[in-house]
C-alpha cells in the first residue's frame, strides 16, 4: 500500500529533530530502537499538553463558563485534526479510546455482539497482534462464531491463495496495515476489495502504519481504523477508534456512563449521538491535546519524508547486519525494504532474544526482546521469541551501526 | 566483576551449554507441569517421578526431565534445579523451592552487604550450592521470572504428582 515514491523527497534533518525530544539529551548516549512499542515524545507535544493544564482546563461539555468552552474547544479541535490527518471526511466518525486495544475491543464488543453468531466467521491473519485476536475469541467463545485465518508466505507476507475460499460466508476481517514483528506491509486494498465482495467488513489494525506514512481511510476503503498516539509521539492514554458512520450509527454503545446519553429514566436510557455515543466519562482531554501536537509535528515534517527515512535506515539496516554477520544472524519477514516498514525482527547466533537484549542493554541500546503480543506468528516463524529492533524519525545510520557493534559484543560475551 | 558478567556466571552459562536431564519421561507414571513466561515467550515442561507419591513428604524424586525452550538464565536455572533435586525427599525439595524462592526476594542493598539476607527465614542460602550463582539475577529484576519459572513449574509438578 506504500506507493514507490517518484520524486526522493528532502531528507530528514535527524541532529535537529533529535533536539526536540528532551529524553535523548536527559539520558546521553541512549540508543532508542524501541519505538513500535511506543515512541519518544517531542517538546512540542509536551508543551501542548502542560499549556492546555496551565490556561484551559475544565471538564467538557455542557458547562456555561468560558473555561469549560475553551476545554470542549480544546478536545474537538484535536477531533478534527485526527479526522483530517487519516482522511475521514466527517470528525464524528472519531472516538477518542484508551489506546487501540481498546478500539478493538469497541468493535467486537458493540458491532461483534450485534452482528455475530452461529455459523458466521472472522477472518484474521497470522500477522496479527494479540490485542487484533483475544477479543475476537472471548467474543467467540460466548456467540459461538468461527474464526479464520490468512496464513503467511515463507517470506511472511500474506498468503491470498485461498482467499476467495476463507472470505466466503465471512461478516470480518482484522487485518493489520503492517507487523509489528516483522514490518510487512500487507495489501489492504486488495484484501478490502475481496472482503467486501464477500459482504465482510473489514477492520484496520493501523497501530504501526498511521504514525510511519501517510494514510487515508477513505482510499484504503477500510470500514473500521484502530491506532494510538503514543506510538506517534503523542501521550499513552489515548487510541482512536476511525468507524463508518453507517457503521457506528447502527452500533450499540460500548460502556456505559455519564456523557454517552441523551435521556436516563429509571426504566432505562437513549443513547447520545455519535462520537458522544462511546465516549462515556470524562474523556482524555489533555491527551487528545497531545495527540493533535503530535499529528501537527509529524506534518510539519511531512509523512512522505517519514517514510522515505524509515525505507533508508531499513535498507541499511538489512544490509550492514547482513554484510557484518553473513549467517550468524537471521532477519526475519520480508527481504525488500520497500516490502516492510522500521521494525526488524531478529535472531543472532543460538543467542536467546532475553539475553542477547540484556547485553545490548549494557551497551545503551535498547531493543525488545520476546513474542512481541503476536505468538501465533512466533509459532509460524517457528520461533518462541525474537529481538525486535524499530526506528523512527529521531533515529539515524549511527543507530544501526550501534546496534550491530553492540550484537558483535554480545557473540564476543557468549563465546568466551 | 561488572553486574553483566554477575548475571552471567560461568556456571551458569555452562549449564545453559549442556543442559543437565533434558527431554521427557512417561506420563504416567511421571506427572507433567508446563510453565510460561509471558514476558519473553520462554516455555517450560518439568517431568517429575517419584518412587512412591503415598509416602507424602518421604517420597523421594527418583526422575526429572525439563523440556522446552528460553534464554540462558530460565534454562540454566532449571537445569541446576534437576540436579539438585534429583534424588532428594519431597519434603527437601519443597524447602530447597522456598530457600531459592527467598534468594529471588532478596534487596538488592542487602545483596551489596554481601550477606545473601533470607528474609523469609526459611534456610541457609549457602545450601543452595551451584545455585548461588543464580543470586546476581536479582540486580536485574526483569529476569527474575526467567530465574524462578522452572521452580514454580516444579512446584506444580509436584502438586500434580500427588505427594504434597
Amino acid at each position: 500500500m506504500v506507493e514507490s515514491i517518484e520524486t526522493e523527497p528532502v531528507p530528514l534533518d535527524v541532529a535537529s529533530i533529535r533536539k526536540d525530544f528532551p529524553i535523548l539529551t536527559n539520558r546521553e548516549g541512549l540508543v532508542f530502537l524501541d519505538s513500535a512499542a511506543s515512541s519518544q515524545k517531542p517538546t512540542q507535544v509536551l508543551d501542548a499538553m502542560r499549556h492546555y493544564y496551565e490556561f484551559d482546563h475544565a471538564n467538557v461539555h455542557r458547562a456555561a463558563y468560558d473555561l469549560a468552552e475553551a476545554a470542549t474547544n480544546a478536545l474537538e479541535g484535536a477531533r478534527r485534526t485526527v479526522a483530517r490527518f487519516i482522511g475521514a471526511d466527517d470528525q464524528s466518525e472519531v472516538v477518542f479510546t484508551k489506546n487501540a486495544t481498546e478500539s478493538i475491543n469497541l468493535v467486537a464488543r458493540s458491532w461483534g455482539a450485534a452482528n455475530l453468531g452461529p455459523g458466521d466467521a472472522v477472518v484474521l491473519t497470522h500477522l496479527e497482534h494479540h490485542a487484533d485476536i483475544v477479543p475476537w475469541q472471548q467474543l467467540a467463545e460466548e456467540r459461538g462464531f468461527e474464526i479464520r485465518w490468512i496464513p503467511l508466505t515463507a517470506d511472511t507476507q500474506l498468503d491470498l491463495t485461498d482467499l476467495d475460499r476463507t472470505l466466503d460466508g465471512a461478516k470480518l476481517v482484522g487485518l493489520t496495515a503492517m507487523s509489528n514483528v516483522t514490518g510487512t506491509f500487507t495489501p489492504v486494498q486488495r484484501i478490502v476489495d475481496a472482503a467486501h465482495g464477500a459482504g465482510a467488513v473489514v477492520l484496520l489494525d493501523a497501530c504501526q502504519y498511521v504514525p510511519h506514512a501517510a494514510t487515508d481511510v477513505g482510499a484504503l476503503g477500510v470500514d473500521f481504523a484502530a491506532f494510538s498516539a503514543h506510538k506517534m509521539c503523542g501521550p499513552t492514554g489515548i487510541g482512536v477508534l476511525w468507524g463508518r458512520r453507517d457503521l457506528l450509527d447502527s452500533m450499540p454503545p460500548f460502556l456505559g456512563g455519564g456523557g454517552m446519553i441523551l435521556d436516563v429514566r429509571t426504566d432505562g436510557f437513549v443513547p447520545a449521538e455519535l462520537p458522544a455515543k462511546f465516549e462515556a466519562g470524562t474523556p482524555p482531554i489533555a491527551e487528545a491535546v497531545g495527540l493533535a501536537a503530535a499529528i501537527e509535528y509529524l506534518e510539519d515534517i511531512g509523512l512522505d519524508r517519514i517514510r522515505a527515512h524509515e525505507a533508508r535506515l531499513t535498507a541499511y539496516a538489512l544490509r550492514s547486519l547482513t554484510e557484518r554477520f553473513g549467517d550468524e544472524i537471521t532477519i526475519h519477514g520480508p527481504s525488500e525494504p520497500d516490502q516492510r516498514g522500521g521494525v526488524m525482527s531478529f535472531a543472532y547466533r543460538d543467542i536467546h532474544p532475553h539475553d542477547l537484549s540484556q547485553v545490548l542493554n549494557s551497551h545503551r541500546v535498547c531493543i525488545r526482546p520476546g513474542h512481541h503480543c503476536a505468538k501465533p506468528l512466533m509459532r509460524c516463524l517457528g520461533v518462541g521469541a525474537t529481538s525486535r529492533a524499530s526506528w523512527y524519525i529521531y533515529n539515524d545510520t549511527e543507530d544501526i551501526d550501534a546496534l550491530a557493534d553492540a550484537i558483535g559484543e554480545s557473540g564476543d560475551f557468549f563465546t568466551i | 566483576m561488572s553486574d553483566l558478567e554477575d548475571l552471567y556466571r560461568e556456571i551458569i552459562l555452562d549449564h545453559y551449554r549442556s543442559p543437565r536431564n533434558r527431554g521427557e519421561l512417561e506420563v504416567p507414571p511421571a506427572s507433567r507441569a508446563e510453565g510460561f513466561n509471558p514476558l519473553c515467550g520462554d516455555e517450560i515442561v518439568v517431568y517429575l517421578e517419584l518412587d512412591d507419591p503415598s509416602k507424602g513428604n518421604d517420597a523421594v524424586v527418583t526422575d526429572l526431565a525439563i523440556s522446552g525452550q528460553g534464554c540462558s538464565i530460565s534454562q540454566s536455572s532449571a537445569s541446576m534445579m534437576s540436579e539438585a533435586v534429583k534424588g532428594h525427599t519431597v519434603g527437601e525439595v519443597h524447602r530447597l523451592l522456598e530457600t531459592f524462592d527467598a534468594m529471588m526476594s532478596v534487596h538488592e542493598d542487602s545483596m551489596e552487604a554481601g550477606s545473601g539476607s533470607d528474609p523469609a527465614g526459611t534456610s541457609d542460602p549457602q545450601d543452595l550450592g551451584d545455585l548461588m550463582a543464580l543470586r546476581g539475577v536479582v540486580k536485574f529484576p526483569v529476569r527474575i521470572k526467567c530465574a524462578t519459572l522452572a521452580w514454580h513449574t516444579l512446584g506444580e509438578a509436584l502438586d500434580r504428582a500427588g505427594a504434597s
